[in-house]
């Protein structure tokens, strides 16, 4: 199977999908002269031509709006947002529009928008630059929201998004555009809704989706010295959300910790934990534990960042806590 | 209150003749437009009763005093096109053939309402007869519009867009980013989209005196290369006659443009506002004398089109089709409760 970066798996199903379908356009900030800030869409306009990799002034309410407008009446574009930082400024957009007006159309109008971009932290660019929004664009009906970490998923994924009738968040991590994985030859989906096993185990159930994901299972190896099997669940997606692999995978292992880089109130990690012990209460054995970012701004200092976010340590102690082998 | 300023005057000097003498409009059609705007203020009188009696909830926001606007531009709407404008959107519905029944079913919040009692006053939506709604966010529909435009030019399927927006709108930040990308992509032919600003001189309480000091809103158009003209529209020929020169010059060349059509709000904001501190009685009694439907009027008896008797008749007619769809809407069943999870996602 080839292997390819993140980056080119993302580009590789953009491409493609413009081959076959003309209705595919893109808009975006620098995303067609210069290449894009991420190069994520590079060599695309040479190839599509300027009216479909449509480089956009910084206005990201107006793109986005005329994008869900495109998308309204037969077009499928596919938006980048530079970053989804950035995202703030088109939420009236993406949530009192592209979410709504199917529902208050009385299905009169669908919407196949994909909105994609970086989340996340990690490479210190502090508080305006760092967020992880996927717990907020979830809180939505409306809207699907996902969240690939591998190169494999991140095309196959894609791929469901352009195809997909809805507006979909699609969140990548920004900080692993340059990670390689196999990725297969041609035409292939990766359906949304559908949690990833990333590593098995008995003992304990680490789960989280995007950036975190190889950070569980850097902890898992840790564990494993430790003689303690953990299982890697990797999200992919947040809504619609995976009930049946969480609770599957709790009803053999008895305990879960939740990681995420969000901050814990009102987030992801809140709902994976209420789903837990509504589903799988009498098979717990521990307390769910969340590990989430510091209810801080992002900050600068490459220090104090690394104490706001998720650490190996820090995981491997909640693994160890709901183990009873640690207070 | 309406008033001409140059740049509607000169679309005179154009050689556009404005008397009905003229104009390419038969009996039949010149009577219809007064049907048609008569029906409009029926209606939304009606709607008005029902609200006060508590028959309508939420909000409704009325047309009365500006029906010349939108039946004359839409007069120019064609298979394809799209319209689409804020909250303020019975008139638009009506006009391209929404059914009275339904749209007053749905300020009921009835099943047989047009979007089937999920979006109410504010999010009327008819695609099939070219109405893509109906936005309740002051400004946040602009982008969609221009949009629309774009997609049309994509498609060259020859069709454009009317988007409408209220003098409220064109201080938030959506118009300008919006028409911007409109003047860009115009450049390249990839934008027919008429830009209808309804100045009824009103967002909410706030005059356009007090929310802008550059209180000649069209000027805005130029900032984005937009060509631009006013119109008195409550005179419906001058809208009838603007409206057909600028949308064959936007079907043309795939360019936006940018009309400021002069009107008056002369009911409150929304049904439920009865206190109008913000303006004095005379203002609005003297904006009543221009009213669009009695200026119409007396050009067909002028001209000699119509006679008291017919104006009687249309009323009676009128005021038959309001309370037909009053009826029709109280008589509706509420939507069945299995629609409430529906239309939230597409398959």
């Amino acid at each position: 199977m080839p292997v390819m970066t993140y980056r080119e798996a993302l580009r590789s199903a953009m491409a493609e999908e413009m081959e076959r379908d003309e209705s595919v356009v893109l808009l975006g900030e620098d995303i067609g002269v210069y290449g894009g800030t991420h190069l994520v869409t590079d060599g695309l306009i040479d190839k599509f031509g300027d009216k479909r990799v449509i480089d956009t002034p910084i206005a990201e309410g107006g793109f986005t709006g005329a994008a869900l407008g495109m998308a309204m009446t037969g077009m499928r574009p596919i938006v980048e947002m530079m970053t989804w930082n950035f995202s703030f400024q088109a939420v009236d957009q993406i949530i009192q529009n592209a979410a709504k007006v199917r529902y208050f159309s009385g299905g009169q109008v669908t919407v196949p928008l994909v909105i994609r971009g970086p989340n996340g932290g990690g490479v210190q660019l502090s508080a305006q630059h760092t967020h992880s929004l996927e717990g907020f664009y979830g809180h939505f009906p409306g809207i699907k929201v996902v969240s690939p970490v591998t190169p494999h998923d991140a095309k196959g994924m894609m791929l469901t998004a352009i195809r997909d009738n809805n507006p979909i968040i699609f969140m990548e991590a920004g900080a692993l555009y340059g990670a390689k994985g196999e990725v297969p030859e041609g035409d292939y989906t990766v359906p949304f809704g559908k949690a990833r096993i990333a590593r098995e185990g008995t003992d304990v159930t680490l789960i989280s989706y995007g950036r975190q994901v190889p950070l569980l299972e850097k902890v898992a190896e840790t564990l494993e010295g430790e003689g303690v099997s953990a299982e890697v669940i990797d999200l992919r997606s947040i809504r619609p959300f995976d009930t049946e692999t969480i609770v599957n995978s709790v009803r053999k292992t008895h305990r879960a910790v939740v990681v995420q880089e969000q901050w814990r109130w009102f987030s992801v990690a809140s709902e994976v934990a209420a789903v837990i012990q509504e589903q799988a209460f009498d098979d717990l054995d521990a307390p769910v534990e969340r590990v989430s970012g510091a209810e801080v701004p992002a900050p600068y200092a490459r220090n104090l960042e690394l104490a706001a976010f998720p650490s190996v340590d820090q995981i491997a102690a909640a693994a160890r806590r709901v183990l009873y082998r640690e207070n | 209150m309406a008033t001409t300023r140059s740049r509607s005057a000169k679309s005179a000097e154009n050689g556009v003749a404005k008397g009905a003498e003229t104009l390419p409009y038969d009996r039949d059609t010149l009577i219809g437009f007064s049907r048609t705007m008569t029906t409009i203020r029926l209606f939304e009188e009606a709607a008005q009763k029902a609200f006060r009696q508590g028959k309508i909830g939420g909000y409704l926001h009325l047309y009365i005093g500006q029906e010349a606007l939108a039946l004359g531009f839409l007069h120019e709407y064609r298979p394809g096109d799209k319209i689409i404008t804020a909250y303020r959107d019975h008139a638009h519905a009506l006009i391209l053939g929404a059914t009275p029944r339904e749209v007053m079913a749905e300020l009921y919040g009835k099943g047989t309402g047009l979007v089937k009692g999920k979006g109410g006053s504010m999010h009327l939506f008819d695609v099939k007869n070219g109405f893509w709604g109906g936005y309740g966010i002051v400004g946040g529909h602009i982008p969609l519009g221009v949009g629309f435009a774009y997609a049309q030019a994509y498609q060259k399927s020859g069709a454009m867009t009317q988007l409408y927006f209220g003098d409220g709108s064109i201080h938030n930040g959506a118009f300008h980013e919006a028409a911007n990308l409109a003047g860009l992509w115009g450049r390249e032919g990839m934008n027919p989209c008429l830009f209808v600003l309804e100045n009824n001189k009103y967002g909410m309480g706030t005059s356009v005196q007090r929310a802008t000091a550059m209180t000649d809103l069209s000027e805005k158009f130029d900032s984005y290369a937009i060509e631009h003209e006013d119109v008195d529209a409550n005179d419906l020929f001058a809208v009838l006659e603007c409206a057909q020169r600028v949308t064959k010059k936007i079907r043309e060349t795939g360019t936006p443009y940018g009309i400021e059509a002069q009107t008056y709000r002369v009911t409150a904001h929304g049904a439920a506002d009865f206190l109008e501190r913000y303006r004095g009685k005379e203002e609005v009694a003297e904006a009543r004398k221009h009213d669009p439907i009695n200026r119409y009027e007396h050009r067909l008896l002028e001209m000699g089109v119509a006679t008291e008797a017919d104006l009687e008749a249309i009323r009676a007619e009128a005021k038959a089709v309001a309370d037909d769809a009053v009826k029709f809407a109280e008589e509706s069943p509420e939507p069945d409760l299995s629609e409430l999870y529906t239309d939230v996602l597409a398959d």
